[in-house]
């Protein structure tokens, strides 16, 4: 009897916290802090905590400060669904950033749709922002754009025929999708079209059969460890053929986990977060990439990634607008529309009422690994 | 029987209620989330706690009821209800199919055969891109909607969900006092003692299966229709344990027990934002606690409970005197 006590007292002591809250410019995020995509949530909750703090120091937006309501969606659908009706309703906040996901942000979607709230994703789905809807944006650059890059810089040199290599995941699947139709439209030809499953760790057959059907080019789109498989079977097998990543990849683990031998030579469209240290003083992202990533290594003592960057932009898109506009629901997604060469980690931002993300092809550089490590081309 | 009826009306009496003593907002939205839990945790109770077989792939059929009434509602114009009926019966078919060579297996063996089935049906609604939209999900799918009633809000949907759930709850209290509850407890004591005394285990294990399928894809169909966007990773592994964990926490065998477990590690986790980054910690720490001082789960700590004001009472009425 005196366990049970003991046990039921412990259940009733945690449901009876509660928390407090102040009355700041509130804006809510929903990041997959753990689970799967805790390499997205993690970097993107860092990241908004560090600029809140900022921005308080220099005494908020229009002498209001600002206070971040951060929650784990656990990368699930339905806990993020959850979630962002307690953000509105409970929380009462004027915007939300994120989730972290595609999969979450279509589910949260239509919530936020319908209560009318700004929604600002870090996800890249292109589903996301087209068809336009008038409360949904998001920060990362759609993968056609990625896409576009590669082909327009494989057409400069004269590739035609093309052999696809993809990942069996939301990633892969769009990825494969834009690329085909990007083939189709600039009249190039699609000679091989490979998948892999997210954990295979050998990819020889697929590569077999694409070096029977004898590309100019390959072009490979997943996120590690699949690409970094494929980019040591390359060499294994003694394929001359250039080999294109994605976007997916612009990390120093790539090139760790493919070994630099193999990675040698191997070309993908980066972020520019990832080259920050390489772009000529006159690009216009230069100078913040480079802050953004000192302030980061200062607060957590690891590099800033891109994902924060998904969480950056969209942080200064919200307070661009709320400067500009003022916080009202309307006032603040006019204000997000507005946007105009804003620029963020991921790009320069030009947002209208038929494009909700703002971003174009220079929000990439085309790079090639060069004895491990990035080196601008074109 | 009786008192169970009673019981039951006092149950959805207080469940019925709840909306009007909470101000909307946020909770009310996760009591709708609880509902659908319930009926997946009084379907694999059905299963588990009454016959005794275990099922780790209740998930898959709460996915293929999501994604068929998703799909033939979206990409085929279906009107909600008739999609949700032919879902439920196209799922309690398969279920019956399967269940003959399945239920076969005991023990371990069980374990694996339906954790296999899970994941092939996981895999399928991940790549079978066209029709289900792959892993990033298929968004679109209309609200339910009677005449000119929509549940488009949570109060609605509250109801319409909770309604769902307690006759679920009331079929398997009923099933439960039946015969079939009698012969179902006895292949879960011993399955060739049932046999001996006339009990045709093989076809009800496997009528019980098809049972348990049939609630699971109810509840998906309303999820989908709640939701109104559906993606594979709802309804993978994890959450065919999470389910285990909403029946054994709840306590096996008990109806009751499975809404106040499926209640419990719904809200558990909104309760514990206040601790923060501490709050997957502390969630774990009281899941151990409560197995091991509860092992016949929330209920029994309820009864106990029960056992003890009542021992108290005559105690103080007897000072009285």
């Amino acid at each position: 009897m005196r366990r049970l006590a003991a046990t039921w007292m412990v259940i009733c002591f945690v449901l009876s916290a509660g928390a407090a809250l102040a009355e700041p410019l509130r804006i809510g995020a929903l990041f997959s802090v753990t689970g799967p995509a805790a390499f997205l949530g993690e970097p993107e909750k860092n990241t908004l905590e560090m600029l809140v703090k900022e921005i308080n120091a220099k005494g908020g937006v229009k002498g209001q400060p600002v206070e971040a309501v951060i929650y784990d969606t656990t990368g699930d659908p339905t806990k993020a669904v959850q979630l962002a009706t307690k953000l509105i309703k409970d929380d009462k906040v004027v915007a939300i950033i994120g989730p972290s996901t595609t999969g979450e942000t279509m589910a949260v979607k239509p919530v936020t749709e319908k209560e009318q709230i700004p929604l600002v994703s870090c996800a890249a789905g292109i589903k996301i922002t087209d068809p336009v809807n008038a409360w949904t944006f998001k920060t990362p650059a759609n993968d056609h754009i990625a896409g576009e890059k590669i082909l327009n810089y494989a057409v400069s040199k004269g590739q035609k025929n093309f052999a696809l290599l993809t990942v069996s995941d939301g990633f892969g699947a769009s990825g494969r999708e834009q690329l085909k139709a990007l083939l189709a439209k600039k009249g190039l030809a699609l000679v091989a079209d490979e998948t892999f499953g997210p954990k295979d760790t050998d990819m020889t057959a697929q590569l077999t059969k694409i070096r029977a059907a004898n590309p100019d080019a390959i072009i490979c789109w997943g996120t590690n460890p699949g690409p970094a498989v494929v980019t040591r079977n390359v060499k294994q097998l003694g394929i001359k053929t250039p080999l294109y990543m994605s976007h997916g990849v612009a990390s120093k683990k790539y090139i760790e986990l493919a070994g630099v031998d193999a990675a040698e030579g191997v070309m993908l469209p980066a972020g520019k977060l990832a080259v920050f240290d390489k772009l000529p003083e006159t690009d216009p992202q230069a100078k913040l990439l480079k802050e953004y990533d000192a302030a980061y290594r200062k607060a957590y003592g690891v590099e800033a990634s891109t994902f924060g960057g998904y969480a950056y932009d969209a942080f200064q898109l919200i307070i661009g607008a709320v400067q500009k506009n003022g916080a009202g629901a309307e006032q603040l997604r006019s204000g997000l529309e507005q946007a105009s060469k804003m620029v963020g980690v991921s790009g320069s931002f030009t947002m209208s009422s038929s494009d909700h993300n703002g971003l174009d092809l220079s929000a990439f550089e085309m790079v090639r690994i060069t004895a491990g490590d990035w080196a601008i081309i074109q | 029987m009786r008192r169970e009826l009673i019981k039951f009306a006092l149950f959805a009496a207080v469940a019925l209620a709840v909306p009007a003593t909470i101000k909307g907002g946020y909770l009310l939205n996760v009591l709708v989330f609880v509902g659908i839990n319930t009926m997946l945790a009084v379907a694999l109770n059905l299963l588990l706690g009454f016959a005794g077989q275990i099922s780790l792939g209740q998930a898959a059929f709460y996915g293929l009821g999501a994604y068929l009434s998703g799909i033939l509602t979206t990409t085929y114009g279906w009107n909600p209800w008739t999609a949700m009926a032919v879902a439920a019966m196209a799922v309690g078919l398969l279920a019956f199919v399967i269940g003959f060579p399945i239920l076969k297996l005991k023990g371990h063996y069980l374990a694996m055969a339906t954790l296999g089935f899970g994941i092939i049906i996981y895999i399928v609604l991940n790549e079978y891109v066209d029709v289900t939209g792959g892993p990033s999900g298929f968004s679109g799918v209309p609200g339910l909607g009677i005449g000119n009633l929509h549940f488009d809000s949570d109060l609605k949907s509250y109801y319409l969900v909770w309604t769902m759930a307690l006759l679920v709850m009331l079929l398997a209290v009923n099933l439960t006092q039946s015969r079939i509850g009698r012969a179902l407890r006895a292949i879960h004591d011993s399955e060739v003692a049932a046999r001996v005394l006339g009990v045709n285990a093989r076809l009800l294990k496997v009528q019980v299966f098809t049972c348990s399928a049939v609630i699971s894809c109810l509840a998906g169909s309303l999820y989908a229709h709640t939701v109104t966007f559906i993606s594979p990773s709802t309804f993978g592994f994890h959450f065919s344990v999470e389910l285990l964990t909403m029946v054994i926490i709840g306590g096996l065998g008990s109806i009751y027990g499975s809404c106040l477990g499926a209640a419990l590690l719904t809200l558990l986790p909104e309760f514990l934002r206040t601790f923060q980054d501490y709050d997957i910690v502390v969630y774990g720490l009281l899941l151990i606690v409560m197995t091991m001082f509860l092992p016949g789960g929330l209920v029994q700590g309820f009864e106990m409970l029960w056992a003890g004001i009542r021992r108290l009472w005559p105690g103080r009425a007897g000072q009285d005197a």
